[in-house]
């Protein structure tokens, strides 16, 4: 039975890497730390469990990445992305601290590995864990063992005591019974609110029914939403989030990466109306990954469907599920549940309208359409070449960005811009700040790791002084 | 019929007449979450092998479990380990397969069945082997041998004598060897063949995976040996016992080039090569043994089949017996318990040839020509 009597130093709210990068700071530099993860231990680690890289700044080859990735591209890629809905100096603090994550997650036993297969070409931007985001919290934890920071799994954090500005105590559920935590700082890692399907509806109305929650469910937002409803300043669109194109018959909850569908690219994507509503051919699928679940949030009923044909069938990873095959697009609109007068249109138009090109899978082609709308800008080849297959997508939610602001030491900002005396926080939870909207791969883990240490550190210190 | 005709025959033959159980169609499941996942490519020969397949047919899943090495990696890895709703869990899933395809490939086919409570028949054939040495030596032997000191050349055959020992050993072994042989090339056949001609690259590298057991090093920094934390004790054991088991070995060859060849009879002075050899090699066979059983007591039960753990303690402890018997018998070799010790020793490894092709002992053979294909396919691309 943990020690509820006791004032401890730090309280991390979270179990992820964000939670865990601070409490191990803050436990280095010598803070008393007790971490509390709402989930029990097998699946603990939020959205971190699903991770597989991070994205880092990097002057020169390391033993894990290729080439160079220097601040002035990785800040054009993140400005490109959020369409400059960022905050140029905490971006750019963030990228340059970001070099320093491999290091900092390699002290505490995380093992890296050079990527191999199917892993979006990122080896040159991102440092891969070896054996994914598990494996990586393993090591963490085991860090926080050693150095004796006092870990609760089953502990929902329910309530912070917010008075002017200063957080005094915490309200949890700690298996099941009501306690109290006291403490000098506070650590807010608990993620963004996605799995939290009623205050999704707030801006997506219905809509929110059929989004698939990628990640962990307990992503709930309770602790977000307690400390803005206390003072603390809010930053970021409530209704951006990452999401991608999941597979339609995905659990709705933590179905984890392997439920995402690299088909689109290489196929021709139809709505519910069986209409076709963007252009699957764009650029490279590592810079349009991240769109498409939005796209697909926005159609009717939030359903969509690939289809393409044997040619193209091994230019992107498999899928979980077998995808619907048959040998005519009748066939296939029969198994997808939709007119096949109307799918064979839309197909035999596009055919009507590809263009003969060289066809290169990982580099933008001249394969494309003419006279069609939407274009398919590249990968475009005539869906002729029987079996058919087609893949049924749904948008899968990966998280969300409205946030608590903080500024470059993760010190949580109250609503007058001042800054809280003891709050600190890091990860997802603070992603708005940087992230207006858009995604860059591998991001997510260099937020929490370099925020997660700055406010491990910056609660280390308020506790000393 | 052409060759190719006969082959699609016989497979034919096979899919109507082998119906998969439960255990495939589970590794069939999992491997199409890992194939979409591949977190785990960085561990072991398995995930690479995987990712060259789209589809997993019965051949497929054979290969791939006897090239997992169940060194539980991609269990404490996994995000969608058990309670996850995938029930992520390949180390347990291969094992149960593994242990399938040696009953499945066992020759004559009937002795597939000795792997279902392996555990049992193997202690028992090592319980009856001893008794009945030991009944042998009391009721052949002189009494006033048996329990007395026996000194110089020839000592031992005094006990049981040579020609005995090497009718007896040579023929369990050789049959052992025989059966084997057999299940190798029906494994071999039955898994897809060779599928082109053996070229010494692949053969040297299949070798220095064996030989190092690079599969158990979990791309280098360990294995989950006990928990979620990486150790390479499992491999620097098995290590201990592999070597010291060919050490073993290589003493009893040297012996019989020995008595054999050079008419140098046993027992040979301490610092002679059949004894140094054997010494060490029982030393490290104990360690290895001892060693794996200790880890096997004290891991995370999840990712292992307990089906198979029957039998994998009852080899641990055979080979252990054997080492330490081997040990004791050269303590004791020059007072009244060497009679005694011998038979002991020798009814223990009597017992070993007799169930070797029936045993965990396969893995050996089968791991072997899992490597060495997938050193092929990794060649061809
Ligand atoms: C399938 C998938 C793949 C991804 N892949 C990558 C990738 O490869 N690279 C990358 O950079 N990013 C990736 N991301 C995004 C990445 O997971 C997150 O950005 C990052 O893990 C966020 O870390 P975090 O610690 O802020 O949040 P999380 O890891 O989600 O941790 C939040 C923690 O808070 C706990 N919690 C929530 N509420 C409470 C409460 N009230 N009380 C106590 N505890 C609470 C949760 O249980 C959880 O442990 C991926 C996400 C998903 C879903
Ligand atoms: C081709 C050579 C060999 C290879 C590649 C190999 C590999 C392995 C591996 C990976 C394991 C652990 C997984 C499992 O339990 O199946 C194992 C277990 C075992 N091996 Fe081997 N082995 C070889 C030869 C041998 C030999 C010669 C012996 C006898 C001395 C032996 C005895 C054992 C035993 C008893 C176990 C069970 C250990 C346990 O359950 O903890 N192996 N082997
Ligand atoms: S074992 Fe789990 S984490 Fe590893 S590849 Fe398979 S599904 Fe992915
Ligand atoms: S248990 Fe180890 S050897 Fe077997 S598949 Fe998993 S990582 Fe590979």
């Amino acid at each position: 039975m943990p020690d509820f009597s006791r004032v401890y130093d730090v309280l991390v709210v979270g179990g992820g890497n964000a939670a865990l990068c601070a409490a191990i700071t803050a436990a280095r530099a010598g803070a008393s730390v007790i971490l509390c993860e709402a989930s029990p231990p097998p699946l603990r680690g939020g959205n971190s469990r699903h991770t597989r890289n991070l994205r880092t700044m990097h002057p020169g080859p390391t033993q894990v990445m290729t080439d160079s990735y220097l601040e002035e591209e990785y800040w054009d890629d993140l400005r490109r992305v959020t369409a400059g809905k960022t905050d140029e100096a905490l971006a750019r603090m963030c990228i340059r601290a970001s070099q320093h994550a491999p290091d900092f997650l390699a002290s505490c036993g995380v093992v890296f590995q050079p990527s191999l297969s199917g892993t979006l070409s990122l080896s040159r931007t991102n440092a891969f864990f070896l054996g994914g985001g598990k494996a990586l919290l393993n090591a963490l934890y085991r860090e926080c063992a050693r150095l004796g920071i006092v870990t609760l799994y089953d502990t929902e954090v329910q309530h912070i005591k917010v008075e002017e500005g200063w957080a005094t105590e915490a309200v949890v559920s700690h298996a099941g019974f009501p306690e109290r935590i006291r403490f000098k700082a506070l650590v807010a890692s608990s993620g963004g609110f996605q799995a939290n399907r009623n205050w999704l509806r707030e801006y997506w109305g219905d809509a929110a029914d059929n989004f698939q929650i990628r990640g962990t469910p307990y992503a709930q937002g309770t602790i977000l939403k307690d400390l803005l409803a206390q003072g603390v300043q809010e930053v970021g669109d409530p209704t951006q989030f990452h999401a991608v194109a999941n597979d339609a018959r995905a659990p709705m909850e933590d179905g984890g990466l392997a439920m995402r569908l690299d088909c689109v690219p290489f196929a021709i994507v139809v709505n519910r109306n069986v209409e076709r509503f963007y252009d699957e051919g764009e650029d490279v699928w590592p810079k349009r990954y991240a769109i498409w679940g939005r796209l697909i949030a926005q159609q009717p009923g939030q359903v969509a469907l690939a289809v393409t044909d044997s040619q193209a069938v091994m230019n992107f990873l498999p899928s979980v599920y077998p995808p619907y095959k048959a040998d005519s697009i009748a066939g296939i609109a029969a198994q997808a549940g939709m007119d096949a007068a109307k799918l064979e249109k839309v197909v035999a138009d596009y055919n009507a309208a590809v263009v003969p090109g060289t066809f290169t899978p990982m580099t933008p082609d001249d394969c494309r359409t003419e006279g069609l709308t939407p274009p398919k800008s590249h990968w475009a080849r005539r869906i002729d070449k029987p079996p058919y297959y087609a893949y049924p997508l749904r948008p899968g939610i990966t998280f969300t960005f409205l946030s608590v602001k903080v500024d470059d030491k993760a010190r949580v900002l109250m609503a007058d811009g001042k800054p809280s005396g003891n709050m600190f926080a890091s990860g997802e939870i603070m992603s708005g700040n940087i992230l207006g909207q858009g995604y860059l791969a591998g991001f997510g883990m260099t937020l929490g790791t370099v925020f997660g240490r700055l406010a491990g550190e910056g609660a280390a210190k308020h506790v000393r002084n | 019929m052409s060759a190719t005709e006969m082959n699609k025959l016989d497979a034919l033959l096979r899919e109507a007449t082998v119906t998969e159980s439960d255990a495939y169609q589970e590794a069939r499941r999992q491997m199409a979450v890992c194939n979409a996942c591949r977190y785990c490519e960085g561990y072991c020969a398995v995930f690479p092998a995987m990712a060259m397949r789209r589809e997993f047919e019965t051949a497929d899943l054979t290969h791939l479990a006897n090239l997992c090495h169940g060194c539980k990696g991609c269990y404490h890895a996994c995000q969608y380990a058990p309670p996850h709703a995938f029930g992520i869990n390949i180390p347990a899933t291969f094992a149960t397969i593994r242990q399938e395809s040696y009953a499945q490939y066992a020759w004559p086919p009937a002795m597939g069945r000795a792997f279902e409570k392996n555990g049992t028949i193997v202690a028992g054939v090592a319980t009856l082997f001893v008794t009945l040495a030991l009944l042998l030596a009391v009721a052949l032997v002189d009494p006033s041998k048996l329990w007395t000191a026996q000194t110089g050349t020839g000592a031992f055959f005094r006990i049981i004598p040579l020609w005995l020992i090497n009718a007896l050993a040579g023929a369990s072994f050789g049959f052992a060897i025989l059966a084997m042989a057999m299940g190798a090339i029906r494994y071999w056949r039955g898994t897809g063949g060779l599928g082109g001609p053996l070229t010494p690259a692949p053969a040297a590298e299949a070798a220095v995976d064996v030989l190092t057991l690079r599969n158990l090093g979990g791309g280098g920094h360990g294995c989950n040996d006990v928990d979620d934390s990486f150790a390479q004790q499992r491999r620097w054991l098995h290590q201990a016992m592999f070597y010291g088991f060919m050490l073993c070995f290589a003493a009893t060859t040297t012996g019989a080039i020995y008595h054999h060849v050079f008419g140098w009879k046993s027992p040979h002075a301490f610092f002679s090569l059949p004894v140094q050899l054997g010494t060490w090699g029982g030393v490290l066979l104990c360690i290895g043994t001892a060693g794996l059983m200790r880890v096997k007591v004290i891991t995370d039960p999840v990712p292992v089949a307990r089906k198979l753990m029957g039998g994998e303690y009852a080899m641990l402890g055979l080979l252990f017996l054997i080492g330490s018997t081997g040990l004791l018998l050269l303590a004791v070799r020059h007072t009244g318990a060497m009679g005694f010790m011998l038979a002991l020793h020798f009814g223990l490894v009597l017992s070993f040839f007799a169930v070797l092709p029936y045993s965990k002992m396969v893995h050996g053979v089968y791991r072997g020509i899992a490597l060495l294909r997938n050193a092929r396919e990794r060649r061809a691309g």
